[in-house]
């Protein structure tokens, strides 16, 4: 419950303002093109030359990362590989998936499916994943007012229009089929009583094309797809992290290097292709800020892949979810759905005033937040920052009593446990780390430039170009992890031979390093972020 | 200087800040903790816990990475606990009552206890949801179970044996696939698709300059 004077007096006014606030809630003007673009300049974290450092080697020399990714991609590797032998694979299998969320499990399902050998290893569990944690839901193009292109064209605005042009259109291309596979598995999706979709719409989205499962839509989908691996008996390695990848001598992927977490063995997994599905990384917490991913987040699949020489795209480009909560600080930066706002909750200042619509995209909506903040003088004190309102007392005015019970259960229950209800009273929030927008870059067949190796879900760069839009993130993953899982499969069944395993490419960048004057004690990829003492209360 | 609490974590005692969450306390006290923690924000049933408050009798349960920490808190983990998970083809099953009957036979030896309800990290009506099971009202048994988040800790304090997040989950996947009714709306997309219907505009759409699409983008209608 809120119990701070500076707090109380603000909320005051939030509800003094909710009543007229909601009878012109239509008429809110969406930003033009130049304020967007103002408004990013000014207050985008991406937008901050300070936060970012060029790259001194690898096959992105010169190119733009945050800090901390530099970091990790210009680390010692984890083994020295003369201690390494190659020549007696613990695992011998056709295709291995790295990582154990919605796209590794898709690839790996669908790798099944084509005949293929498949196990996937991941460093905690199966389904601890940021997949588990996407609230919100999944878009795809299925209603009649609706069509592929409509969709195509709204995940490019929302990326800039830098985004791939082959990937986004296999992205919206392959959605309806997507929510059908995953129906077909049994994933429970709202409907209507007539089976109709139940969808509304997200931030950036030109019609009502987000499919959800309450506010658990990632923890559905993700469960099924887990009980889905299960059922086909694919070996599931769990507790065990991939630290470097192997290939041949002729330069083909041929496995990885396996890390057990809990004993530290070292095992060698050979495979004939790997599928990199390692997710995101919020835990990395670029920019200091806190972060709505899960623990295992810290972009292992980037370093894996580029030490083998695959090429990033977009690394320089993260998303920062506007509604991180900012209080209790108990779960500060933790994800309160984009489905809040798209239910009628706004976003309102400390003075009571909705300064902008709640269905910006992301970038924009983050932006207004650290302007009304830092700027403006317009941010309420939280006693660990700044925070702006979401009123969701709002929801259910507009969509009647027992909306946000049904809808956002999630929501309900994580702030109730602190004595928050949604329903009464409104929440604070400020941009939390959620997403990495960039990532190893693929072709349509998931293929990196290095052959077999493969990649999906949150690891790829390139699918929504510099801002990915709500929905389309679970969408990605099982589309592209299908595709990845199949395109394995297919390449596995037309013969691959591997000739002999070799970690040359680990020794030429360290060499590269060398050259370059980069000396340093950090090891990569860096598996566990370090929580102790002070620093547990980020 | 902060407010203190003494927590004792698996036994021994450590002196924490009172608003810290059970594993941002762990971690104060200096675990790097590797199993028992997950998405830390209460969907992933990785980090289920229980404690006892010194001098009380009743054993609570909770999600360690969305409960505050109290004086005097007896903390154990259970980042693991052996469910049965049984095997089965999505495709071949229906959901009739004999399924259960084959796959989960153990829900019939609920003696009514109600430990599983008591003990739900996420406060679900556990005991009710496999009474529904029990009686093939899947789409019941899936609705009352639909916020599991698998922790186990419920099987953990059957005296039956039952694994009751895997009876949810038969239950909501029977539900999904065969229950719930068919998005016919769906069907027919995916069948545009497959047929090339939007090939053309697709092919064209893809082959436009960033300006012509700046133009679409920035004059297309948003449904109300």
């Amino acid at each position: 419950m809120y119990t701070e004077r500076e707090i109380l007096e603000s909320l005051s006014k939030v509800e003094a303002s909710r009543e007229q606030r909601l009878k012109d809630r239509e008429n809110i003007k969406r930003m033009t093109a130049e304020d967007k673009e103002a408004i990013l300049k000014a207050y985008h974290p991406d937008y901050k030359d300070d936060n970012f450092e060029n790259l001194k080697i690898g096959v992105n020399k010169g190119d733009k990362v945050p800090h901390e990714l530099a970091d990790m991609l210009q680390a010692n590797p984890r083994i020295n590989t003369a201690d390494i032998d190659l020549a007696n694979p613990t695992y011998d299998v056709d295709v291995l998936v790295i990582g154990g969320g919605g796209s590794g499990a898709s690839a790996a399902i669908e790798a099944h499916e084509a005949g293929a050998n498949v196990m996937m290893v991941t460093k905690l569990r199966i389904g601890d994943a940021n997949s588990m944690m996407a609230e919100g839901g999944i878009q795809a193009a299925d209603k009649p007012n609706d069509s592929p292109m409509q969709h195509y064209i709204d995940v490019m605005g929302g990326g800039h229009f830098v985004n791939k042009p082959e990937l986004v259109s296999k992205l919206v291309n392959d959605a309806p089929e997507a929510i059908r596979w995953l129906n077909e598995l049994g994933v429970m999706f709202d409907k209507e009583e007539d089976g109709e979709m139940t969808t509304v719409h997200g931030g950036g989205t030109s019609r009502k094309r987000m499919h959800a499962c309450k506010d658990y839509s990632g923890a559905e989908i993700m469960r099924v797809l887990r009980d889905e691996v299960f059922n086909r008996n694919i070996p599931v390695v769990d507790f065990t992290a991939a630290i470097e990848l192997i290939k041949d001598v002729d330069g083909k992927i041929a496995g990885a290097v396996l890390l057990n977490m809990e004993t530290n063995e070292i095992m060698v997994a050979r495979a004939k292709a790997v599928i990199i599905a390692t997710g995101g990384a919020g835990r990395m917490h670029y920019n200091n800020f806190p972060t709505s991913n899960h623990y295992g987040a810290t972009a292992d699949g980037l370093v894996l892949g580029y030490r083998a020489g695959a090429k990033l795209l977009f690394a320089d480009t993260l998303q920062y979810h506007p509604t991180g909560a900012a209080y209790p600080e108990q779960i500060l930066g933790a994800l309160v759905t984009e489905k809040v706002r798209s239910l009628g909750a706004q976003l309102v200042n400390r003075d009571g005033v909705a300064y902008i619509h709640p269905l910006e995209t992301r970038d924009v909506n983050a932006s207004g937040i650290i302007r009304e903040c830092c700027a403006r003088g317009e941010g309420v004190p939280t006693g660990t920052g700044q925070a702006v309102w979401l009123d969701t007392p709002m929801i259910e005015m507009i969509g009647g009593e027992g909306t946000i019970e049904r809808r956002i259960p999630a929501m309900m229950r994580m702030f109730g446990k602190y004595d928050i209800d949604i329903r009464k009273v409104p929440i604070l929030v400020y941009p939390t780390l959620h997403y990495q927008n960039g990532g190893l870059e693929i072709s349509a067949n998931g293929m990196t430039a290095v052959e077999n190796l493969f990649v999906a879900g949150e690891a790829v760069g390139g699918i929504h170009g510099r801002n990915r839009l709500m929905g389309n993130s679970l969408l990605d993953i099982i589309v592209f992890g299908r595709n990845a899982g199949q395109q394995a499969g297919k390449a596995v069944n037309a013969g691959i031979t591997l000739k002999d395993l070799t970690l040359s490419h680990v020794d030429a960048y360290k060499a590269e390093m060398k050259d370059a004057g980069i000396e340093t004690d950090l090891v990569s990829p860096k598996l566990l972020p370090t929580y102790h003492h002070r620093e547990a209360n980020k | 200087m902060e407010n203190m609490v003494d927590v004792y974590l698996y036994g021994k005692k450590y002196s924490v800040p009172s608003n810290l969450t059970i594993m941002k306390a762990m971690e104060y006290a200096g675990y790097q903790l590797v199993r028992g923690c997950g998405c830390r924000n209460g969907f992933c049933g990785a980090c289920a816990t229980i404690y006892r408050i010194k001098g009380e009798t009743e054993l609570k349960v909770a999600l360690a990475c969305s409960t505050k920490v109290e004086n005097n808190m007896y903390v154990a983990t259970l980042p693991f606990f052996p469910v049965v998970k049984q095997v089965y083809d999505v495709n071949v099953i229906k959901p009739t009552e004999q399924i259960m009957m084959q796959l989960y036979p153990e829900i019939y030896s609920c003696i009514g206890c109600n430990a599983c309800t008591k003990s739900c990290t996420q406060g679900l009506n556990t005991m009710q949801y496999i009474a529904y099971a029990q009686r093939g009202e899947y789409e019941k048994c899936a609705e009352a179970s639909f916020d599991c988040v698998m922790c186990g800790v419920c099987s953990s304090r059957c005296p039956a044996g039952i694994s009751h997040p895997q009876v949810g989950i038969l239950a909501r996947r029977l539900t999904g696939k065969y229950i719930a009714p068919k998005s016919e709306h769906l069907y027919d997309r995916v069948a545009e698709i497959a047929s090339g219907k939007f090939s053309d505009a697709m092919q064209e759409l893809m082959g436009k300059s960033i300006d012509e699409l700046k133009e679409l983008y920035n004059s297309r209608d948003i449904e109300k």
